[in-house]
This record gives structure tokens, C-alpha cells and sequence, in this order.
């Protein structure tokens, strides 16, 4: 430390370098402060061997404490997964058709169901369950198997038209053009019948000609008025609603040629907690029906059974 | 801060790091120390009251008047109650803090550092506590000096154990701006309070206990940003504690004044400014940043210059504006005439007018509010009916602290009627009636339903709290349909 001096004009010692003639002038840090910095320099050494610090070649050091944010990660997920046990195993217990009555639980189920749903239903029936063509929309109020929470289950657990299990939603549309049970001519007039029930075209003479074809083919399961049934899983065709299109082109080929959709049985892929929740969501995007009752007749029977 | 540069330069040479040097500034009484104790009082009380002050909002809200409750984001201060989205007023109050350090900065000078920054408060009740245990100044220098032996271990062990407690209450008391006091007292010394409660006060224990202990000056001159800025601030009409050099210059004792009269100023150089200083500075080096104006020295100097019979004042509040008038030997300025100037002024009217700003806003805010967020996927829905659904979710913000009926309606949207989640369709009207819970805000899905030949268009959510004409708020949102698309 050569060439210290004290500078005139402020009075105060210089560090004694000099760089072209520049001067540093010494005000001292105080004492304290460097016991700080070699505090810091103690904990940078604390951390680097509890904490990963040092990078290799293909990974870094773990650190004593062996922590990871993937471990934390980890962490995270299973005091979740702790948190919503308690729920899940309610819903677990609960029969879906009491599901309403349990405000609290049907909001979890609603929010499982709308995760599980993005995980599962979007491929098909779109992020907002609004469907395409052939891929049914879940917030309207037209159901082909029913929009009860029971029927919406068993729907999702058993799926339509899933080879191998029996207790799959079938319905089978005959091909009537394709087989030769219709001339193209009825099936033309057929078709003028359908577009009428919902005003989509006026009653005409082909549409008068296409009731009497209809009723003798189409009414077993559609019904006379064409309003469908869910035992058959047979579409309302006098409503506003289509699976695939309400024009002239898409009902005249479904009856000469029609599509079977396949929706597949969610009961093997997901627990039944998940499908529960599916179920309540589903239920909840605006068309949910009200849980109908079963008829009188089987309700006694299965309490006979029970007696018995 | 020139401090260093005390020391002659013959000394031995500076290293890079300074040793702090202990302040054991004397006890001293006076016009400006009794102002100190005032506001020192007042704000240790404030301090340590406020939170159990007690303030009856009903059966909704809790009952206690200043209040952070950060787990259900509300913010109670007596009548007022903020909620996260009005955090605006927070800030407004932020912002008239700092202009308020501007305003007085410049009328007043460092008048915040002096009397009412808590490391001031707290430096100063430590400095007490020091003087009631080891003595006054020479006294307390004395056992610096002397050797560890049990009488000083004792001595020491006791003072840091006052020390502690009073950290502690410090801690302590800070917590309970953020629940209900007696409940988390009660919680916390049955060993039932969160465990962030334990990591507050102890945290904010040590920081008292090594800040208001140990450090003391330190924080002021190497950790506090606001003497630095205020250097940028302070001006030549600034308030500053001003040792008049023309007056007390050279500096001589009363015994050399009076063998050579004229020879010597008013300063008979007993150091008294120095031993009174609580940051250990000599004020008759000039301002520094170590000043913190608490006026101390200007007790004590005037209690010498009274004894030596000469008149009050050689260090005594002054601008730099007034010490170079009073130099020249003209009539310094006026204090009120320093506060009346265009920068106080400027200050003053910018402060006053967030704070008018922020009260009308106070007083003209309603405790209602509607916001609506629409569903985007999918826009619209087709009914079998033929008619067409839009669905919204609606949040009704109820502020008040009690449940209130909101009546939502639909204006425009000719033949349309909405239903909610838990309602049938067949019961959709124009008009509902929704209860909201006190101070809760209610999410509730809204099915909008208009006849098929709708084209898309805009229409407004109406809400209008029962009761009060002027509680009603209003948005308007889109309503999607197949046409055009």
C-alpha cells in the first residue's frame, strides 16, 4: 500500500492505488458488514452440500438433504391426493341418485368431473362437451340414453355399442337402402316424412307418402310421432336436435346406409369414484334431468327379492 | 459522511474497515427531548394498543378495529372495510405515505428520522434501558472498558434480557394486526397458534432485539435507504439541526474567554453536543447523514450557553438559506414562512388530493357488484325446443356486512328468460332473486335461454340490491347464436 495520502479537497485518506491518476478515496466499510459477507460465504458452502448446486456432466449434485423439486413435486401431489381422500371415499359410498342431496360433495364431483373429463371425453365430444357431428352434445337437453345421473353412469360405465360387454347401450338401425328394404323412392319420401315432423321442410304429397313408410318401418322404434325412446336408444326426430345433420342429404343416407357410433365402456379404463364424477359433471353442464323414479312394478319386485 | 476524516491524519493509517465506534450518549432534558418522549410515547402505544381496540361491525364481521386478515382477504380498519379489488385505497395511502415523507422532508427537514422512525423509537428506549442499567455515559463507558469478570457478565446478561423481552413484546405484538387479538393470545401461549404466528415473532423478536440492541446508528448510516434519498431532498430552505460556526468559532473554554475577551466564540468546546448525540456524531462538522435532527444536541447546548450566561441557540434548527443571512448579520427567516413556500405547498396539494380523493371515494363506493364472465366453449347451445341457451356465470359481490336479496334482470333481449343451475327450466323468468351471505361474494351459473330466431347481440345483467335504490350495479355481455356462423 504505497502512495497513501490524504486528499485535500474532501480531507479523507485515499486506498494508495492510482490508475492513470486516478485516486480511490478510503471510507471504510464498517466492520460488521465484512463478518456479514463471510457469514454468506459460510452458508454458500452450508447449501451447497445440503442442496443440489454443483453441475456435472449429466446431472448435479444431490445435496446431503437429497431434496428435488420433482421430490417436492411429489410431495405436493400425495398430500392432495391425502386431502381429497376423505371426499373420494364418500363419493365411494354414496349411490349417484343421492348425489344431489349432498351439496358439498356434489361440487367435488363436479370439479373431478371436469378434470377427468379433459382427460378422457374431450377426443371426442370437445373441450366445451358440445360434440360434432355423430359425437352427441352434453349441454343440451336431448338425451338418447337419458340425462339422469343413473342413466349417465350407466352410459359411461357400460358405453354404446362396446363389443363384449353385455350390458352395453345397443341400438341397431337397420340399413334400409343398403339391405333393399326400402325403394330409394320410399326412402326419398321417408326422408320428406322426417324433415316435416320437425318443420324443417313443409307436409307435402311425398311427405304423405313417406308417413305411410314410416309407420310401417321407422314408428316400432321411433314412435308414430317420431319422438323416439330411450329404451331403444332411438333419436327424438322431431326436435330441433341432429346427431349428424338435419338436412335432406345426412337423413336420407342414415336411412339407407346409417352409422353406428361406438362410445367406449369407461368401466374397465377408470375407477368407479372417477366415472361417478364424470357422471355429476356431465349432469351439470345444463341438461341434467331429475332422477325419474323407477316404475312401481320392479321397484316391489327387487323389495320382494330382498325379503325373500 | 465525512466522519473518517475526524481523524487526524498523523494517526495511524485508516484500514478498509471501520470498527463501530459505541455511542453512550448522555442523559439530557429539554424543550426538544420532551417533544422526543411525547411522540415516543405516543407511537409505543399506538404500537402496542391498537390491535386489542375493539369496534362492533355485527354478527358478520369480526369485531376487532384495525385488522389484516389476509386467510379471508379483507382489510378492517374501524368503519371502513376494504376488500382485495379496492386495494387501490391501500395504495393511495402507500403513495400519501411517501409524498407525506416528501411534505415533511421539506417543511421540516429529517423531522420522520428524529422522532418517529421506529429504529429512532425503539434505538432511544434501548438507550434508556442501557441507562438504567450500567449508568450514564462515563459510567456505561467505564464497564465498556473493564475487563469480563461475573459483575459485568451479570450486569450485561440483565440488560440483554430486558432487551429481549422487549423484543419480544415487539414480535409479539405484531401478529396480532393479523387475527383476532385475544383469541390468537390465548392460542399463542397454549402453543395452539400457526406456526407462521411462531416464525413472525420470532423473526421480527431478533430483528428488534440485534436492530434496536446492537446496530442502532448502523441501520441509519449503512442500511436505511431514506437518509440517502433524503440527502437528494434536502435543500437550502431545508430544516437542518445547524451548528452556527460564525458564532460559536474559535472555540474556547469560558476560562480562556474571559483572560481574552473578543478573542473566542460563543463555543466554550465542551463537547456536551457530542456526548448527547445518540448516533455519536459532532454536529459541528456540519450536516451528515448520521444527523438524524433529533435536536438533542440543541438541548444540551442550550442548557451550557444558559450557564455560561450567553444567549440560546449556537446549534439550534436552521436553513442553510438562514445560516448565510444570519452570517451576513440580517434577521433570519421566519420558520412559518419556510413552511409557506412553493415546494410545501406543491407537496401539501398533491398529498391532500389523493387523501380527498381516496375519502370521496370512501364515501360515494357501494357494497355491490356484478361481474360476468360468459361461456366461451361452447358459445351457444341448440335446445331440442329449437330455442338457443347461453350460459354465464355471474359473481354478486354482497360488501356489506349482512346478507341482502339481489334481484338480477335481464334488460334487451327481447323473449328471453334465465334460469340457474338449481332451478328448472320451466321456472326461467326475466327477473330472479338471489340471497347473498354477508361479506361473501356468490358464483351462480346462469342459463340464458331466447327464442330460435335470435340474431346475436348484446344485452345487460342487471343487479339491484334490495333496500337501497343506489346499491345496483350492471353488465353488459354478448349473446351468441347459430346465425352468421
Amino acid at each position: 500500500m504505497a502512495n497513501k495520502r490524504v486528499d485535500a479537497a474532501t480531507n479523507t485518506e485515499t486506498v494508495g492505488h492510482e490508475w492513470d491518476g486516478i485516486e480511490e478515496l478510503n471510507t471504510p466499510l464498517p466492520r460488521w458488514w465484512l463478518w456479514t459477507f463471510y457469514l454468506t460465504i459460510l452458508f454458500s458452502i452450508g447449501y451447497v452440500i445440503a442442496y443440489p448446486a454443483l453441475p456435472g456432466l449429466h446431472k448435479a449434485t444431490e445435496g446431503m438433504l437429497g431434496w428435488s423439486s420433482r421430490g417436492q413435486l411429489d410431495d405436493e401431489l400425495k398430500s392432495a391426493a391425502a386431502e381429497r381422500a376423505k371426499t373420494v371415499a364418500a363419493l365411494k359410498d354414496m349411490p349417484i341418485e343421492q348425489l344431489p342431496q349432498h351439496p358439498e360433495l356434489m361440487r367435488a364431483a363436479v370439479a373431478g368431473g371436469a378434470a377427468a373429463f379433459k382427460v378422457n371425453c374431450v377426443q371426442c365430444h370437445g373441450a366445451g362437451a358440445a360434440g360434432s357431428s355423430g359425437f352427441p352434445n352434453l349441454n343440451d337437453d336431448d338425451w338418447l340414453w337419458g340425462g339422469d345421473l343413473q342413466a349417465i353412469q350407466q352410459t359411461l360405465i357400460h358405453g354404446v355399442r362396446q363389443p363384449g360387454d353385455d350390458e352395453t347401450r345397443v341400438s341397431e338401425m337397420p340399413a334400409f337402402g343398403r339391405d333393399g328394404l326400402l325403394t330409394p323412392a320410399q326412402i326419398q319420401d321417408t326422408t320428406s316424412f322426417v324433415l316435416s315432423l320437425s318443420g324443417r321442410e313443409k307436409p307435402s304429397a311425398a311427405s304423405q307418402r313417406g308417413r305411410a313408410v314410416f309407420e310401417a318401418n321407422c314408428a316400432i322404434c321411433h314412435g308414430p310421432e317420431g319422438k323416439g325412446s330411450r329404451q331403444f336408444g332411438a333419436p327424438n326426430l322431431a326436435d330441433a336436435i341432429w346427431l349428424y345433420a338435419g338436412n335432406r342429404d345426412a337423413v336420407s343416407s342414415q336411412i339407407s346406409n346409417p352409422r353406428h357410433g361406438v362410445m367406449p365402456a369407461w368401466g374397465t379404463r377408470l375407477d368407479p369414484v372417477t366415472i361417478k364424477m364424470l357422471a355429476a359433471y356431465v349432469h351439470s353442464l345444463g341438461g341434467g334431468e331429475e332422477f325419474a323414479p323407477a316404475p312401481a312394478g320392479t321397484e316391489t319386485g327387487a323389495e320382494a327379492a330382498a325379503v325373500e | 459522511m465525512n466522519k473518517p476524516a475526524a481523524i487526524k491524519p498523523e494517526d495511524e493509517p485508516l484500514g478498509l474497515y471501520a470498527k463501530r465506534e459505541p455511542v453512550f450518549n448522555r442523559r439530557i432534558d429539554g424543550k426538544f427531548r420532551r417533544v422526543k418522549w411525547a411522540i415516543m410515547v405516543m407511537c409505543l402505544a399506538i404500537y402496542w394498543i391498537t390491535p386489542w381496540i375493539r369496534w362492533d361491525r355485527g354478527p358478520y364481521a369480526p369485531d376487532q378495529a384495525v385488522l389484516i386478515d389476509l386467510a379471508h382477504r379483507r382489510f378492517y380498519m374501524f368503519s371502513i372495510e376494504i376488500w382485495p379489488q379496492e386495494f387501490y385505497f391501500v395504495a393511495g395511502l402507500l403513495i400519501m405515505a411517501g409524498i407525506g415523507l416528501f411534505l415533511v422532508t421539506s417543511a421540516v427537514g429529517r423531522a420522520w428520522c428524529g422522532y418517529a422512525c421506529p429504529q429512532t423509537v425503539w434505538t432511544d428506549l434501548f438507550q434508556h434501558v442501557d441507562r438504567f442499567f450500567d449508568g450514564d455515559r462515563n459510567a456505561r463507558f467505564r464497564l465498556y472498558k473493564a475487563p469480563w469478570g461475573p459483575a459485568k457478565i451479570a450486569r450485561r446478561l440483565a440488560k440483554w434480557a430486558v432487551y429481549l423481552a422487549i423484543s419480544f413484546a415487539t414480535g409479539g405484538a405484531w401478529i396480532f394486526y393479523f387475527a383476532d387479538a385475544p383469541t390468537l393470545h390465548h392460542e399463542f401461549w397454549t402453543g395452539t397458534a400457526a406456526p407462521v404466528a411462531y416464525g413472525t415473532v420470532f423473526v421480527l423478536t431478533m430483528t428488534t432485539f440485534v436492530l434496536g440492541g446492537f446496530m442502532r446508528e448502523q441501520v441509519c448510516i449503512y442500511m436505511c435507504p431514506w437518509p440517502r434519498i433524503q440527502t437528494a431532498m434536502l435543500d437550502e430552505k431545508s430544516l437542518i439541526v445547524t451548528y452556527k460556526d460564525w458564532r460559536g468559532e474559535p472555540r474556547g473554554s469560558v476560562k480562556k474567554a474571559e483572560k481574552n475577551p473578543g478573542q473566542f466564540g460563543d463555543c466554550i468546546d465542551c463537547n456536551q453536543c457530542v456526548a448527547v448525540c445518540p448516533t455519536g456524531i459532532d454536529i459541528r462538522q456540519g450536516t451528515q447523514i448520521g444527523c438524524i435532527t433529533c435536536a438533542l444536541c440543541i438541548d444540551a447546548c442550550d442548557r451550557v450557553m444558559k450557564e455560561t450566561g450567553r444567549p440560546r441557540g449556537l446549534i439550534d434548527y436552521a436553513t442553510l438559506e438562514d445560516a448565510e443571512r444570519e452570517k451576513a448579520g440580517q434577521e433570519p427567516t421566519r420558520h412559518l414562512k419556510l413552511i409557506w413556500r412553493p415546494r410545501t405547498i406543491l407537496y401539501f396539494c398533491v398529498w391532500a388530493g389523493i387523501g380527498l380523493a381516496l375519502l370521496f371515494l370512501l364515501g360515494t363506493r357501494i357494497h355491490t357488484d356484478l361481474t360476468v364472465a360468459k361461456d366461451r366453449n361452447p358459445p351457444y347451445i341448440l335446445m331440442s325446443d329449437g330455442s338457443i341457451r347461453n350460459a354465464y356465470t355471474l359473481r354478486l359481490r354482497n360488501m356489506e356486512g349482512r346478507p341482502r336479496q339481489m334481484e338480477i334482470t335481464i334488460e334487451g333481449l327481447p323473449g328471453a328468460a334465465m334460469w340457474t343451475e338449481d332451478m328448472a327450466r320451466e321456472d326461467a323468468a326475466r327477473a330472479l332473486t338471489r340471497a347473498v351471505p354477508a361479506d361473501e361474494t356468490q358464483s351462480v351459473r346462469v342459463y340464458v335461454v331466447a327464442p330460435s330466431d335470435t340474431a346475436s347481440q348484446d344485452f345487460t345483467f342487471k343487479l339491484q340490491a334490495a333496500g337501497n335504490a343506489r346499491e345496483k350495479d350492471e353488465s353488459e355481455v354478448q349473446f351468441d347464436t347459430p346465425e352468421g356462423q
